[in-house]
């Protein structure tokens, strides 16, 4: 590995003394999950190849959203580089804002790229975000505990067997929660959970005239089962807790059961982090009994370049290079196959060594099991499963999911929150313009 | 002929500040209003034309407009009255001869110096939480059921939060202006026989009246538009968002940039009925 | 006996008072100390108070995957750099209300104050825009410029009580003697005003430093300060206590330290002329 570093080096070197080349400091925006950290650490590997530096901004979630989002919508430019998602993606590349990303070069093998993912990343068949790293939902479960409760998961379970099976690992005394689930206001925390499992309820945002469903019975049946289970079975202050306060649960051993995004699945199985990495197992997300669909999201965290930066070149050779093979190589031989970033490549699901990492298959599994253009059981008139793609949808799923929050936290009852979820759902559609 | 010179130059001299600050006033709120009567949807091309008083009839129309106006008053009415309630009390006890006040002093006076998002995270995580919060111990502790802070006893948990950051504050003006009392008065009335309770409700507290007015004046200004100690913690969930925080919302999670001006001009309005309410009773004691 | 009374109420006083100083301190003292724990050791059940192994993984941590040196300069910078601006042009805007009163200086000067209560974030997509235009976003001088704006009207005020402090007969004598404008500002006003103003140069570092609105919102990589710093910090995966902690002890320790070691001026610099 080193050897050949150092080869790149070498050559990287040679073309800035011949003047081919002009290394530039490139500027990036990115979100403080483990692996964006792990690939900052990885920096100097494409600075030795390409001679190109670059400067990190790292922040929180919720803060870089509104950190890129003013600056793409003003074209500030003051990144060369920003890390978005699925749902930004399609409506930021429509309005023109990002760089198409239609000349990548031959070994970086665009076609290798999942078909769900390249699709989510694109507008009108241009791709405008390379992934980083994709991502479905699936059930990650104790499996001494669901021994111990005489009970055995099947690969596809119902959210009734859920139930159940929470509730008989629940052990109050030994500070043991049955189930941990996403409750956190916000629409990309607690809301997108409840949306696909609203969806594998057989419930839905809109119907086809952009009507908003929360006063149809699923959404009803869909919260107050979650409402009762999580109340039977969950953690306290579930209505807070979020990907990473369950991640931190489940590592410390506190929840029987937790239903989130697969990439958490390398994040519990590392015995660095987690006091339980032996002993988890792995089943597809689950449906209402009778539901066609699954409780299955589809998520990318991908890296986009602005328009109008003046570096471009440079961004582009570093978004080959973070989302290469290469680079999952590079993870791979420092970290391991388990800690490469997942749900990208479809050649990384290919690889032997990598098909013998536990999670490996039923994260591609549950990745295929999503689909994007048909989120819902009942046609609907938008595209995404946890999110709807258009511009008003993050501020508004964000206000609906914090009154189911408040429902979560007993400050109000289900239906309550479902009707100001409806009344402010429809506010916003209408001065949008939809009905 | 001296105040004559003396009045142009003074003019001169306070030019640069008053023109700085009516430039800082003017041109945001210039480009606010500007905004607020029109369409301006960054994700939808931006500017999409004039809509007259559309955006301030849907901001105050909407289900969480006046909601978010309680919790704001809410929200500063309890910490200026929990800050000032025990900062006169810390600063009576401060005020007896003790051991090491200057110690105590540097304890106290802390938690001015930590910022808003440390403060927050910091009580959020290591406190509040449920499971692993210091809180949840002690309660479980004593054998009752941890309190789940941030969701069901949200507000007054920001309000903690931010009392917290604002008691050293209150506490060291209400101090400076306890140390100025004559002392004699004090004794005079003890020796008349007047009791403690009296002495502080004819003596000390009227003395304090002056600092007080400008403890509620100062923190004001700076409570009417906290942000981070919501960001961080409830992220405008369970009755907390205040009417910059739904501001917030409508302009950057919502990139709806014509409702939020709106909302900020409704938010300079209370801001300003706030300022002339207190500016009366500052305006009398602060008469000198 | 008297002697005893007030012997035991001493000792009673200072129980109370170091009682609550502590309790007050408390959640500054438990950061700093989760900050030398491991992780397991920072969730531990029950806690532990002192009997840790103390580790300084954290704070290497922190500093392998920030560059810390730089927030850390850029808040000096910014922090220190809008304050002298900001001193700089209230000195004679308060130094001129204080002597030469007219009828409307306590109505500019509660107008002045009345500008902070704008709330920034109605604001952001202009001055945004207008950083864009001046080309002056993630810039150390646009932070400068916009921390001085917000923290001037405190500083004209705070100055103001302090020279109204200064009694007239003073500068009265001096003009007798015949003391120009300047030298009566320059030789006469400024050595008494020099606390005043030091004071209000510190509470104006701190109001600065823990500005955490817009020095997130208008910088990138090169101007960011400490609060973009904490940022980073504010949710990781996985357990991140004891890291949070390090971070945040980072970002707080320095103007904790200037804060206490300044704490005589500073304190009677929050008197906003309060005291009579």
């Amino acid at each position: 590995m080193s050897l050949r570093n150092s080869a790149f080096a070498a050559t990287a070197l040679s073309f800035v003394t011949a003047g081919g080349v002009f290394a530039e400091t490139i500027t990036i925006a990115t979100v403080n999950n483990g692996d964006m950290i792990r690939m900052q650490g990885l920096t100097d590997d494409f600075t030795a190849r390409t001679g190109h530096t670059v400067e990190w901004v790292t922040l929180e979630e919720n803060v870089l959203r509104q950190r890129v989002t003013t600056d793409i919508s003003t074209r500030g430019g003051a990144f060369d580089i920003m890390t978005i998602g699925m749902y930004e993606t399609p409506i930021w590349g429509a309005n023109g804002w990002l760089v198409p990303l239609n000349d990548l070069s031959a070994e970086y093998d665009v076609d290798d790229l999942l078909p769900a993912m390249r699709s989510g990343l694109s507008h009108d068949g241009t791709l405008f975000a390379a992934p980083f790293y994709g991502e479905s939902s699936m059930i990650m479960y104790r499996t001494d505990l669901m021994e111990k409760a005489g009970m055995e998961m099947p690969t596809a379970p119902t959210w009734q067997f859920i139930r159940e099976a929470a509730a008989a690992m629940t052990d109050r005394e030994n500070d043991i929660n049955g189930i941990c689930l996403r409750g956190k206001a916000g629409w990309g925390e607690g809301g997108a959970f409840i949306t696909v499992t609203a969806n594998s309820f057989g419930a839905r945002w809109f119907d086809e005239d952009w009507n908003a469903q929360f006063d149809q019975p699923q959404w009803a049946e869909a919260l107050n089962f979650y409402v009762d289970m999580m109340n039977e079975s969950g953690p306290a202050g579930f209505a807070i807790n979020g990907f990473n306060e369950n991640l931190s649960l489940f590592q410390q051993g506190k929840c029987g059961m937790w239903i989130d995004a697969t990439v958490a699945a390398s994040f519990v199985t590392n015995p660095n982090d987690s006091t339980v990495a032996d002993k988890v197992g792995f089943a597809l997300a689950p449906n209402s009994e009778g539901v066609a669909k699954r409780a299955n999201w589809l998520w990318a965290w991908a890296l986009a370049i602005p328009a109008g930066t003046q570096k471009e070149a440079a961004a582009k050779e570093f978004v080959e290079w973070a989302t290469s093979k290469d680079y999952i190589e590079l993870v791979a031989g420092k970290e391991g196959w388990a800690n490469v970033p997942p749900g990208a490549r479809t050649s990384l699901y290919e690889n032997p060594e990598y098909q013998k990492v536990p999670f490996a298959q039923m994260t591609l599994d549950s990745i295929k099991a999503a689909d994007p253009q048909n989120p819902t059981v009942d046609p609907v008139p938008y595209v995404g499963i946890q999110f709807v793609a258009i511009p008003e949808f993050a501020g508004m799923a964000t206000e609906v999911s914090q009154e189911f929050s408040a429902a979560y936290a007993g400050q109000q009852t289900v239906e309550e929150a479902l009707a100001k979820a409806q009344a402010l759902t429809n506010e916003v559609m209408e001065s949008a313009g939809y009905r | 002929m001296a105040t004559q010179h003396s009045r142009s130059a003074a003019r001169i001299m306070m030019a640069p500040a008053v023109i700085l600050l009516l430039g800082w006033m003017l041109v945001p709120l210039t480009m606010t209003l500007y905004f607020s009567f029109k369409r301006y949807l960054p994700l939808r091309g931006g500017d999409l034309g004039w809509v007259g008083f559309e955006n301030y009839i849907r901001f105050i129309s909407s289900s969480s407009f006046w909601p978010s106006v309680m919790t704001t008053l809410t929200i500063v009415g309890g910490v200026l009255a929990i800050t000032v309630v025990l900062g006169v009390f810390l600063a009576l006890l401060l005020n007896q001869p003790m051991w090491g006040r200057g110690f105590v002093r540097i304890l106290v006076i802390a938690p001015f110096f930590v910022m808003p998002t440390v403060s927050a995270l910091v009580w959020k995580n290591m406190f509040m939480d449920p499971n692993y919060g210091l809180l949840a111990h002690l309660w479980e502790f004593f054998g009752a059921t941890p309190v789940e802070w941030l969701s069901q006893a949200s507000l007054t948990s920001i309000v903690m939060i931010v009392s917290w950051q604002w008691l050293p504050f209150a506490t060291l003006i209400l101090l400076t202006a306890i140390q100025s009392l004559d002392s004699e008065q004090l004794e005079a009335a003890e020796m008349d026989g007047a009791p403690a309770t009296k002495r502080f409700a004819y003596i000390t507290l009227p003395h304090l009246g002056r600092a007080i007015t400008v403890v509620i004046l100062i923190q004001t200004i700076f409570l009417l538009s906290i942000f981070a100690e919501i960001f961080v913690t409830t992220g405008g969930a369970f009755g907390t968002k205040t009417l910059t925080y739904l501001i917030f919302q409508r302009v950057l999670e919502s990139q709806n940039v014509g409702l939020g001006s709106a909302g900020g001009v409704y938010a300079i309005i209370l801001a300003n009925i706030v300022a002339i309410f207190l500016m009366r009773i500052v305006g009398k004691n602060l008469d000198t | 006996m008297a002697r005893n009374v007030t012997q035991r109420r001493k000792i009673l006083n200072t129980a109370a008072a170091w009682t609550i100083g502590l309790l007050i301190f408390f959640p500054i003292l438990w950061t700093i100390l989760t900050s030398f724990k491991t992780e397991a050791q920072a969730i531990a059940d029950p806690p532990i108070f002192l009997a840790f192994d103390w580790t300084l993984e954290n704070y290497g941590a922190v500093m392998e995957r920030s560059n810390y040196s730089r927030f850390l300069w850029n808040s000096i910078v910014i922090a220190g750099g809008s304050t002298i601006l900001g001193i700089l042009i209230a000195v004679p805007a308060a130094w001129s209300m204080a002597f030469v009163p007219s009828k409307r200086t306590k109505d500019i000067l509660l107008w002045m104050l009345s500008t902070k209560m704008l709330p920034a974030v109605g604001v952001l997509y202009p001055i945004y825009l207008l950083f864009i235009q001046f080309g002056i976003l993630d810039t150390k001088i646009g932070l400068v410029i916009v921390l001085m704006l917000i923290n001037l009207p405190i500083i004209v005020w705070m100055l103001y009580t302090y020279f109204k402090e200064i009694p007239g007969e003073i500068l009265e004598a001096a003009r007798m003697d015949g003391a120009s404008l300047k030298e009566e500002v320059l030789y006469v006003l400024t050595p008494m005003a020099i606390p005043g103003i030091a004071s209000t140069l510190l509470l104006n570092v701190i109001l600065a430093w823990n500005e955490a609105f817009w020095t997130l919102n208008l910088t990138a990589a090169k101007a960011a300060p400490l609060t973009a710093f904490i940022a980073s910090y504010s949710s990781p995966e996985g357990l991140f206590y004891a890291k949070l902690s390090a971070a945040s002890t980072m970002a707080i320790a320095p103007i904790l330290v200037l804060g206490w070691f300044s704490q005589k001026q500073l304190v009677s610099g929050l008197t906003f002329g309060a005291v009579k």
